[in-house]
């Protein structure tokens, strides 16, 4: 159990049984199934931001050698149902008080009559090899009309702005406005108050697999066998059933060893429900390998939004008001929802204790590719301008950053602490545990912030620019509804676990096993662990929002514990024994105190046909799901010292500390290269990554020539220090931390170039900050 | 996909539509065995390696040359395979991830630092980190800590923060760790 942490394999670094295979090549990537006669699918997509379909000819493509197929809007209308990512724009009863604006904005599965951005697919390519496939696509012959682009979010809030989706009355997608108190009242009484604007620039999580699927007929069912990258099996069987008309039953789901996903396989895309299609219309086994231009351009975005936030404090530095006017721009369509406003609105916060807030955040849709969750989801955002604002307010009062903070922190004897909000299920808003207060000191400790003080003085008399930056978050981890696991022992002897949350390099196979062997009295390496097959457990959610080890993790210590009450009571009555006497350790069970009296898990699983009988019990097989009474808040906080040369715009980290909170630690190893790989993305986008369009709106960073993600040289050695409030919102005292690391950077780093930079009275309202951008700011300062 | 007749060399099956104007015939040698294949003008030689040898541990990641998850070895030097034609490997010497340790064979060094080190999350990257470092060696003689962390930024890792991946790459080339005080 959790708690017999002394003789138990929680807490331990165990080495990862994933790596092997996958050091010898052996993994099998979705591109690495060997399917006889798999076909290959390519599709022509947008060159244009918005135009009209004037006319689409397949006519040539479908004589092209090798071709298989070739589909169309018009074939395939009738034939599968627009995506709605229905899970996603579902409308809490809480939120619904609110009253938000939650537009439906069915993704029609290919073009019709209309494109709205670059990417967006019209036409299907089925052929014996991706570059037979990719030879039809150059004879397919499309007429367009050109219809006006809107790109940019404020153009597209103005009156008179070109609608980016037809049929729509404007360009909002979703609208919510929350807060508590009277924020005039509270900036009507401040000594000191910053109204600032920052943005984040638009980012593609880009994992190094790109996303694929794999889909054949089943030859028993009728049904489909559908192998995907996807982190949500469940989500795309329900989905796969709905549209093409299946029942659920028939479509299997099984997720592969998945190269990275990070939120962008964790939404649903056309091209997920139009392979299965083709493999159910043509009966043959049809194949989609994203290629990096598609993953780029037209695979889902993230982040990009503007703040126009508003601090009032009193003249101590408590705050008194926030004020938010939040846009988040959502591509063509809105897809996914109040998701990431949301939660960029009930985080923006953060761990800081105000009584007026006001908070709008605006959905907005534009002639890109649509947005959706990545790493983060809209925390890094909303860290990016609370963090910011937060130091351009300890400049305006002449405080040492930490110290304005430290002002305003929750205490750990308040909690749990309810902010007044409400979260994203619709209910008040509540931090189930935390020590901010100690994280703060411990990262003040560790960056040495009173001795770096000192440094930077001596250093700028000798021409040189350091600067310190520091950002704090929390993150509430654990999303609901459930997730649930079924174990049982198997033939062999060994232990099965099946769950609806895989692994995209977490380490599942590892982490999960070790909490199933403590709550089973079994070895870790007697189990093996296959998540993410939905034929292996009816329902699933799947590995997002920072939720499999909280909300798995625990179903698997539930079903161990009830699984192993049942191994027990089994081997009692084989044994004629009382169940209280029985004990199970090392895959044999036992009567205490005469070890010599037992059997082996393997011993025990052949004579249950017999024992049960006509008792109708399921043998040694348990089901649990865990549904989270409330969000596990996780929180972080980064401290970056940072060199930067005004003259080439250059920017190096000197150090960079991370302390970090997420509950009891099940595996540290692998929890902190969580962290630190996190961190590496999140300085990836605060120092370089840019999805960028043209004013046209066709997408310019559309290579990794262009679309810079972080090298080795750019990531330091990150030094970590940990605390740990274990949840009481779950039996093991988990919480998720998947997605933490990537939301300080920015705002740490964009703190500590404002710091460095102090004599050139600059502000840093938005990434990346690349040698240019450095330059711009220092060339465009006031500073002569 | 792969036939082979006898003590022969492997012989990949052609497949039945590709491009059938340029057909070439190779023979080369891929982690110490004979290949004998015929390929289109245009097969990419990470392709040829993936769809018809069946060697999926070169993994394509751009397409683009950039990201360095298809790194193989070509006579001992790293090259992209995605930016290599099949026919360019010709006559010549390829040695793949699968190659570095033999099916039961234990790791090798280099491979057991990635383990013990936990330089890898998803693995997709990583054999090609893996050949990146394998040609480094290759060179003889051992790098320095700069020129390891130098040769790394060849190759994009999206899960790790390279962190680790520095680790065991120091510790197969036997170089201490900074971050670790050294014994002495």
């Amino acid at each position: 159990m959790a708690d017999d942490n002394s003789s138990g394999f929680f807490g331990r670094s165990l080495p990862r049984v994933e790596d092997d295979q996958l050091l010898r090549g052996q993994g099998c990537f979705i591109d690495d199934l060997d399917i006889p006669n798999v076909v290959d699918i390519a599709f022509v997509r947008s060159p244009y931001a918005h135009a009209r379909i004037l006319s689409i000819d397949v006519t040539a493509a479908q004589t092209m050698p090798g071709v298989v197929a070739v589909y169309d809007g018009a074939s395939v209308a009738d034939r599968i149902k627009p995506l709605t990512n229905s899970e996603e724009l579902r409308v809490p009863e809480g939120i619904a008080a609110l009253n938000p604006v939650v537009k439906i904005q069915p993704a029609p599965i290919l073009a019709v009559d209309e494109v709205n951005y670059v990417g967006q697919p019209i036409a299907m390519v089925v052929a014996e090899t991706r570059y037979l496939a990719e030879d039809a696509l150059e004879v397919i012959d499309i007429e367009y009309e050109t219809l006006p682009a809107v790109l940019d979010m404020e153009a597209a809030l103005e009156p008179d702005a070109p609608l980016a989706l037809e049929g729509e009355v404007d360009n909002i997608g979703v609208h919510v406005r929350h807060g508590i108190g009277d924020v005039a009242a509270g900036i009507a009484d401040a000594a000191a108050v910053v109204d600032e604007i920052f943005a984040t620039q638009r980012y593609v999580a880009a994992p190094i697999e790109t996303r694929g699927m794999v889909a054949q007929n089943d030859p028993f069912t009728g049904g489909l066998m559908v192998w995907s990258t996807t982190q949500t099996p469940h989500r795309v069987r329900d989905h796969v059933a709905e549209s093409i008309g299946l029942s659920v039953d028939d479509v299997r789901v099984q997720s592969v060893d998945v190269g990275g996903g990070f939120g962008q396989k964790g939404i649903l895309v056309v091209e997920e429900l139009l392979v299965p299609f083709a493999a159910h219309d043509l009966d043959r086994a049809v194949r989609w390998i994203a290629d990096r231009h598609e993953n780029l351009t037209a695979d889902a975005h993230a982040r990009e939004q503007i703040h126009h936030i508003t601090l009032a404090a009193d003249a101590d530095g408590h705050l008194l008001a926030v004020k938010d006017r939040i846009m988040v721009n959502l591509g063509c369509r809105n897809m996914v929802g109040l998701v990431v406003p949301y939660n960029s609105l009930c985080h923006l916060i953060g761990p800081y204790k105000v009584h007026n807030v006001d908070l709008e955040a605006t959905g907005v849709i534009t002639n890109t590719m649509f947005t959706s969750p990545y790493r983060g989801a809209g925390r890094p955002e909303a860290t990016f301008a609370m963090e910011r604002a937060m130091d351009r307010l300890a400049a305006k009062l002449g405080m040492e950053p930490t110290e304005l903070r430290k002002r305003n922190l929750i205490q750990p004897d308040e909690m749990p602490y309810r902010t007044g909000l409400l979260d994203r299920r619709g209910l008040p808003q509540e931090f189930d545990s935390g020590d901010y207060p100690e994280m703060l000191s411990k990262a003040v400790d560790m960056i040495g912030l009173s001795q770096f003080r000192q440094e930077q003085k001596l250093a700028r008399q000798e021409g040189q620019h350091l600067g310190i930056g520091f950002a704090l978050y929390l993150e509430m981890t654990g999303l609901g509804p459930f997730e649930g696991a079924r174990v049982e022992v198997m033939p062999s002897g060994r232990v099965r676990l099946y769950t609806g949350a895989p692994s995209q390099g977490q380490g599942h196979r590892t982490v999960f096993a070790q909490l199933l062997a403590d709550a089973l009295g079994v070895n870790p390496t007697d189990i093996d662990v296959v998540a993410g097959d939905t034929a292996s457990i009816p329902y699933g959610v799947g590995t997002i929002a920072s939720r499999a080890l909280v909300t798995a993790g625990n179903a698997i210590n539930q079903a161990g514990g009830l699984l192993k009450q049942r191994i027990l009571s089994h081997a009692a009555e084989f044994l004629e024994a009382e169940v209280s006497d029985m004990q199970l350790e090392g895959s044999r069970i036992s009567v205490k105190g005469t070890p010599a009296v037992g059997l082996s898990l393997a011993e025990l699983i052949r004579t249950v046909p017999k024992l049960v009988g006509g008792s109708g019990s399921d043998g040694l097989s348990e089901t649990s799901y865990f549904q989270p009474p409330n969000y596990a808040t996780a929180s972080g906080l980064h401290a970056a010292i940072i060199e930067v040369d005004p003259s080439t715009g250059r920017l190096d980290i000197r150090d960079y500390v991370v302390v970090h909170e997420a509950g009891k630690i099940v595996n540290p190893i692998i929890a902190d290269a969580q962290v630190i790989g996190g961190v590496g993305q999140g300085i990836g986008g605060a120092l370089s990554e840019h999805m960028r369009y043209d004013d046209q709106g066709q997408p310019i960073t559309s290579t990794f020539m262009d679309y810079l993600l972080p090298v080795s040289s750019m990531v330091p050695d990150i030094r970590l220090g940990e605390i740990v409030c274990p949840s009481p919102t779950n039996q093991l005292g988990v919480k998720g931390l998947g997605e933490g690391g990537a939301v300080g950077p920015p705002a740490a780093l964009a703190n500590a170039v404002e710091d460095a930079l102090r004599p050139f009275n600059i502000i840093v309202r938005s990434g990346p900050l690349s040698p240019s951008r450095i330059r711009d700011l220092v060339r465009d300062s006031n500073h002569s | 996909m792969s036939s082979r007749g006898g003590e022969g060399p492997i012989h990949p099956a052609t497949p039945p539509l590709s491009e059938p104007s340029a057909w070439h015939d190779i023979s080369l040698t891929v982690n110490d065995e004979q290949v004998s294949a015929q390929v289109e003008s245009r097969l990419l030689l990470s392709d040829f390696l993936r769809h018809r040898l069946r060697l999926t541990g070169t993994h394509v990641g751009c397409e683009q040359g950039s990201c360095g998850a298809c790194s193989v070895l070509l006579d001992g030097v790293v090259v992209r395979s995605c930016l290599a034609l099949a026919v360019q490997a010709n006559g010549r010497n390829l040695r793949t991830v699968e190659g570095l340790a033999g099916p039961d064979d234990p790791l090798t060094a280099l491979q057991q630092a990635f383990h013990e080190q936990h330089g890898m999350q998803c693995g997709f990257c990583t054999p090609g980190f893996l050949m990146s470092l394998a040609g480094l060696a290759e060179d003889g003689g051992t790098p320095s800590s700069d020129e390891i962390d130098e040769h790394l930024t060849g190759n994009f890792c999206r899960c790790t923060g390279y962190v680790n991946i520095r680790k065991a790459a120091r510790q197969a080339f036997g170089l201490p760790d900074p971050e670790e005080p050294s014994d002495g």
